[in-house]
């Protein structure tokens, strides 16, 4: 087939594949330069505006972000966050979805309108604030890990992956003599690895990637999960501290490095569980779903 | 059946196309899966209403099922106090709250929230930077995903279009704190690349992120950015569904390959276009709250200033909990009623469309 195509499928095809080409490039190209860009010295990255690779290889931005204790500091912060959140969803959520999935709980179609209504509606944000306020979570890390507990949307998605599993396995359990608790974590849930690996790591990049409650809920410095500092420093190094006029020689590194690097920081986490997001994500969802 | 049900698991991924919003990657396509749920429900409270001893019935089952209802109890009473509890809480929307009177104590004003809403002039630019920004939305980048994935749907070189999808969809993932600064870091007046380039090759300087006309391309391009390539897996679903032997009878009849992109793939991703659509217009008045926080500023706060922040700035930040949450509250009712009805449209495509 590949002989007789026509002169104009193959310009269209050439032009395709340099489209997509183009198209993965700019996709990647922020991180790149931005990778490249944090191990620029101070003095090269104050005398240039960006380089795409720096002559001189420092780790000075680096050096300094983890100079003092703040970035590491809210890197702890953020992993504590990540973890415990992401137990806490994975442990609420499949705990409801179990009974959810159960055909012959009388309340389970009330609970599903309470959870599919509050898919469409809600309170919004100053009653949340003050549902969070009066709780006494203010500026606390239940603040963070509470209100977002349970995803409806994913809940619904673990009730269907349940449903779809057979009854026998369940029944001999019974007979065997487990109770459904038992039933959940010794037949039910390793059954379901695919889907909890998937639901795992969209809860955790959820969590990782926090600002909005943050940005509600705490005030208190010392609990400020990364993404609040990365803001921070991307606010600093545009008034320019830092920069050449205010700097001798590069002592500290421009405002700009700075910022590649923590941007670097906060980001490889989430690089790193790519592939298992890739792998997992086809996976994963798609068993939940697709009913042969 | 096969398709539908696939597409259906797919709209988990779908959601945070639409929904960038407060509650993360929930939401979106669900009402596809919601509604037959819907409809059950109605259908069981009505039968359990009619039956006599439901309570004797009831008990009997908890009894039971004790160890199924002890589970239910930590979610139910997650969704009772951080779902339910702030829907309660709207009744501020009605007085004029003061915090340390709390609800119970706090004056009634009725509707002079907004009664002062709707004659501010706020409001119509709220509404005016909400809308076009939804239509920005809709016009450029709702096609992007659809072009790209008809533009993968014909390299034949599969391990191309594999690293091309897994790269492409990377940004999705990114939180939109890291998307701005990627951006400060191109566009930027002090020291972005792009205004580098600019000033080198001897032109001025842009404001891309400092002024009122650059915000609404520099805030549809960010969306484009990070969320094209996930996008695009949902039509490359549909597209992996298509039947192999269509394109075989139809290049026996001698269709050349924009005939058979005509006739066979845009008929076959049709209908998920149309739901994506519809869902999305079901989510018109959301335009992200981290995302348009996060490029604000005082130089574009004029275009930029959607319900989703005013609600922010003016609650949070100015204190006004009862003003604000009406303004909340309006977003919200409009956005019930939208969803309501692009429900019924949705299944209604639905059903034509994708059996």
């Amino acid at each position: 087939m590949d002989m007789n195509r026509s002169w104009g499928s193959k310009v269209f095809d050439s032009a395709n594949y340099f489209l997509l080409f183009l198209m993965a490039l700019i996709t990647i190209v922020p991180f790149l330069l931005n990778v490249t860009g944090s191990f620029e010295a101070p003095v090269e990255a104050l005398r240039k505006s960006f380089v795409i690779f720096p002559k001189t290889f420092s780790l000075a931005a680096y050096r300094y972000i983890f100079s003092t204790n703040t970035i590491p500091h809210s890197l702890l912060v953020t992993i504590f966050i990540t973890v415990a959140g992401t137990a806490i969803n994975i442990a609420l959520t499949s705990l409801m979805a179990f009974p959810l999935a159960n055909k012959r709980l009388r309340v389970r179609k009330p609970v599903m309108l309470l959870v599919i209504f509050s898919m469409l509606f809600s309170g919004g944000m100053i009653p949340t604030y003050l549902v969070v306020k009066n709780l006494g979570l203010l500026d606390t890390y239940g603040a963070l890990l509470l209100p977002g507990a349970i995803s409806a949307f994913f809940l619904i998605i673990l009730k269907n992956f349940f449903i779809q599993l057979p009854d026998e396995l369940e029944d001999s359990a019974r007979i065997d003599g487990c109770n459904d608790l038992q039933i959940l974590f010794r037949i039910v849930i390793p059954l379901s690895m695919p889907a909890i690996a998937t639901l795992t790591l969209f809860y955790a990049v959820g969590h990782w990637n926090q600002f909005l409650n943050a940005l509600l809920y705490i005030n208190d410095a010392s609990k400020f999960p990364i993404q609040v500092w990365l803001r921070q420093i991307v606010l600093l190094s545009q008034t320019g501290i830092g920069d050449s006029a205010n700097n001798f020689e590069g002592v500290i590194p421009p405002g700009k490095t700075i910022q590649m690097g923590v941007t670097v920081v906060s980001t490889v986490p989430i690089l790193l569980v790519y592939p298992f997001l890739q792998r997992h994500f086809a996976k994963g969802v798609l068993l939940g779903s697709v009913k042969e | 059946m096969i398709r539908r049900e696939l597409l259906g698991g797919l709209f988990t991924e779908v959601t945070p196309l639409q929904y960038r919003n407060v509650n993360k990657y929930v939401m979106g396509g669900i009402f596809l899966k919601a509604l037959p749920d819907l409809a059950q429900n109605n259908h069981h409270l009505s039968i359990a209403r009619k039956s006599e001893g439901v309570w004797a019935k009831l008990l009997k089952e908890v009894k039971r099922d004790y160890w199924l209802y002890l589970m239910l109890v930590p979610g139910v009473l997650y969704f009772l106090i951080f779902r339910y509890a702030p829907m309660w809480g709207l009744v501020i929307a009605f007085q004029n709250y003061m915090p340390f009177l709390g609800i119970a104590k706090s004056e009634w004003v009725g509707f002079a929230h907004f009664h002062a809403l709707f004659t501010s002039p706020d409001f119509w630019m709220l509404l005016r930077n909400t809308l076009i920004l939804a239509a920005y939305n809709i016009f450029l980048f709702f096609p992007l995903p659809i072009i790209i994935a008809l533009m993968l749907n014909e390299v034949r070189h599969e391990v191309y279009k594999k690293v091309v999808v897994s790269l492409i969809y990377v940004p999705h993932f990114l939180s939109w704190v890291i998307v701005v600064s990627f951006f400060y870091f191109f566009f930027s007046i002090q020291n972005g690349i792009v205004n580098e380039i600019l000033q080198s090759l001897g032109f001025q300087k842009v404001h891309f992120l400092d002024s009122a006309r650059w915000f609404r391309p520099m805030v549809t391009l960010e969306i484009i950015w990070k969320e094209t390539g996930w996008g695009t897996i949902i039509f490359m679903a549909a597209l992996a569904g298509v039947n192999p032997q269509l394109y075989e009878a139809a290049r026996m009849d001698g269709a050349n390959r924009w005939r058979q992109l005509y006739h066979i793939t845009l008929p076959s991703i049709r209908s998920t276009i149309i739901i994506l659509l519809i869902l999305r217009l079901g989510s018109f008045l959301d335009s992200g709250f981290e995302q348009i926080y996060l490029m604000l500023n005082t130089l574009n706060r004029e275009v930029g200033e959607v319900f989703d922040t005013y609600v922010y700035t003016v609650g949070i930040l100015g204190g006004q909990f009862g003003f604000s949450t009406a303004v909340d509250m309006f977003k919200s009712v409009v956005g019930l009623v939208l969803v309501l009805i692009t429900n019924r449209l949705a299944k209604k495509f639905g059903e034509e469309g994708i059996y």
